[in-house]
């Protein structure tokens, strides 16, 4: 009789599946996985050291880049962070905008992620109707902050500036011409808000296609019922959170629970999924699309009637405007010391979380009194997850891990940090 | 609200007696500090036991308390040498590998801060712990009662080396294989100490010691000035129109 040895393999850093820069060491029986060990680490930027050697606003570009593919939420923890430890409250209509914004970036991230665990799974046209909607977010990001995906669009006491009144239209070119450019056009001729009014009212319909690609498709089914269960039990001992818990029945969402922002004045359902597979995790996601929707639309209609300040009137935090500036000997004073020097955050330290499309993204921040934080640590909700990667693909066929990674949603910038 | 802090301050006070040390809250989340050697013991009740029912350990986390307080700017003997004459090196961001510090010998440098969440009754717990010995921190490990800590353990050995007394795995998660050194203490340059490279003539990697020279443009300064203490501002100023009042009132009765 031959001799049957287990082979150690490598699935990645180099792996289209991995998403980004896992290296999974996988001891395999054949085609089932006997072990799994996650290598991770390989884009590890030290960004929490980093944040000890700046002013405290600098570092907001950095939560960009963590978890780069809900970068707003990533500011929101940090900023909320700085904001408790300053004991300051920025004004209802940023409270508003950072409601909003929030739920756009749910909105691109669970998009991405469906496209992405589409094309894991194979199935390929998801993907492309996936970037159709997600490309308008963009545009809406664009619009407001100038950058297409690292905003740096939150600051401690509110945000950077007001919604423009003018959605940036196309223009004509080669591509892009006659009937084409009008269609595209068709909801850019207002504001930024009736674009992402008619953004969120056609929507729903946008996620009935993904959901007749997917839902009920047998291949789908396939790939993805029974796969990677885990108990309610067993998700909370694992350090779960957000879909991934919700995925197994657990009834939490800080949104609902601990709510920040404007979460406790908008109108929202939470799903909870009951046998916590990837299918199941996969149903969550889409009906948080639709609940994100609805908030939108929701924030629209408060901004639309209620303008005023998007940031508070305090000089020893935030930098009076250039006109000021230009007028009021103090108010230059207050901008050279806040742009040389930044602001002092008082003693102390707090921890702020925020249910950010991954799961309970937190900021744990030390401050000595000084310009700079004493120590900031991020809590990223994909490390949790992916430390689980062994109990989760124990017994799988090795096809299956694939489906397992997609279902984490892993996003290796914050894995790492 | 005030009520409430005080009551779970009690709480802790009454089942941990000394073993535990009640904190300032601060958005609504209490922090205690817990001796090392009841590390432990103190966790297991708060998981299990159901007036704290802390089903999950969210986040755990080291921390350096290295240079606490300290700040970089100091004009009090200013010379002429220019704008940077008032920044003294210490922050880990002024130094390279060979000019590191020594050490400082510093009481309780080394912490290990953990967040529990119990979802039963809705609250988040800080607690806190002091590694004995700066030279080897050794805290037990918390993977037997909460397995999510076993990562964020491995991290913080690998960043802090703080060793984790009973942990299955103890690896280096972060950083390179075979890195030298604990790269977010605080007496770690913050440009690190070597650099890596693809040399096309060796055809491999090459490791190499870092050629950029410690760059960090804005000096860290603490400042107490009134704008931090606008409540007490406030308050004194109430007191003397108060007080200049009855000094007032006190004339007409005269």
């Amino acid at each position: 009789m031959a001799e049957i040895r287990n082979y150690t393999m490598n699935f990645g850093p180099q792996h289209p599946a991995a998403h980004g820069v896992l290296r999974l060491v996988l001891e395999m029986d054949g085609e089932t996985v006997v072990r799994a060990d996650p290598h991770v680490g390989l884009l590890h930027r030290a960004t929490e050291k980093l944040a000890e050697s700046k002013p405290f606003n600098q570092s907001i570009g950095y939560l960009d880049r963590l978890d780069y593919m809900s970068m707003m939420c990533n500011e929101h923890a940090y900023v909320r962070a700085i904001e408790q430890l300053l004991g300051i409250e920025p004004p209802p209509r940023a409270q508003y905008i950072r409601t909003m914004y929030d739920e756009l970036t749910r909105f691109s991230n669970h998009l991405l992620w469906i496209a992405s665990c589409g094309i894991d799974l194979g199935a390929m046209t998801v993907f492309l109707y996936a970037f159709r909607e997600r490309e308008m977010i963009m545009d809406m990001y664009e619009a407001v902050s100038g950058a297409r995906m690292h905003a740096a669009y939150y600051r401690p006491g509110g945000v950077y500036r007001d919604l423009p009144d003018k959605m940036p239209p196309y223009k004509e070119s080669r591509w892009t011409k006659g009937k084409d450019l009008k269609r595209r056009n068709e909801w850019r001729e207002g504001s930024l808000l009736d674009f992402i009014e008619a953004f969120a009212k056609d929507v729903p319909g946008k996620i009935d296609e993904y959901e007749t690609l997917l839902t009920n498709n047998r291949i789908w089914k396939q790939r993805t019922v029974g796969i990677g269960v885990v108990s309610p039990e067993k998700a909370l001992q694992m350090g779960y959170s957000g879909v991934m818990l919700r995925g197994s029945g657990v009834e939490w969402d800080l949104r609902k629970k601990q709510p920040y922002a404007m979460y406790d004045q908008v109108d929202f359902d939470i799903p909870v999924g009951v046998g916590g597979d990837c299918y199941d995790r996969y149903l969550v996601r889409v009906e948080e699309l639709r609940q994100s929707a609805r908030i939108i639309l929701q924030c629209v209609d408060w901004l639309k009637a209620n303008p005023g300040h998007v940031m508070l009137k305090n000089f020893k935090v935030i930098p009076p405007t250039r006109e000021e500036m230009k007028d009021d000997m103090e108010a230059l004073i207050h901008h050279f010391k806040l742009f040389t020097e930044g602001y002092c955050v008082p003693a102390g330290e707090t921890y702020c979380a925020v249910e950010a499309p991954k799961g309970e993204f937190g900021c744990y921040l030390v401050s000595d009194g000084a310009n700079k934080p004493f120590r900031v640590h991020f809590r990223a909700p994909g490390f949790a997850h992916l430390s689980s990667m062994n109990e989760l693909a124990r017994g799988h066929m090795l096809a299956d891990t694939v489906a397992i990674i997609s279902t984490l949603d892993l996003v290796f910038g914050e894995v790492d940090r | 609200m005030s009520d409430t802090k005080k009551a779970i301050a009690e709480l802790f006070t009454n089942r941990f007696g000394d073993r535990v040390k009640v904190g300032p809250t601060v958005g609504g989340i209490v922090s205690i500090e817990v001796q090392v050697d009841s590390w432990l013991e103190v966790c297991r009740v708060l998981r299990d036991e159901d007036e704290f029912g802390f089903e999950q350990l969210t986040d755990l986390c080291g921390i350096d308390y290295l240079s606490y307080g300290q700040a970089e700017w100091d004009t009090s003997d200013v010379s002429q040498e220019g704008f940077s004459r008032g920044v003294e090196s210490l922050g880990s961001g002024r130094f390279s590998w060979d000019e590191r510090p020594e050490a400082a010998d510093v009481s309780q440098r080394f912490g290990v801060v953990v967040h529990l969440l119990s979802f039963k009754n809705n609250h988040r717990l800080r607690l806190r712990c002091f590694a004995p010995d700066e030279g080897m921190p050794i805290v037990p490990s918390l993977v037997e009662i909460w397995s999510s800590a076993n990562w964020y353990e491995r991290e913080a050995f690998d960043l802090f080396g703080i060793v984790f007394e009973g942990h299955p795995d103890l690896r280096r998660i972060m950083t390179d294989y075979g890195f030298t050194g604990h790269p977010f203490r605080k007496d770690f340059p913050l440009i690190g100490n070597v650099a890596v490279r693809y040399d096309p003539l060796k055809k491999r990697v090459v490791y190499e010691p870092v050629d950029i020279e410690p760059r960090v443009g804005v000096p860290r300064v603490l400042r107490e000035d009134s704008r931090y203490k606008a409540d007490e501002v406030d308050q004194a100023a109430d007191a003397t129109a108060e007080q200049v009042a009855s000094g007032e009132q006190e004339k007409q009765d005269g």
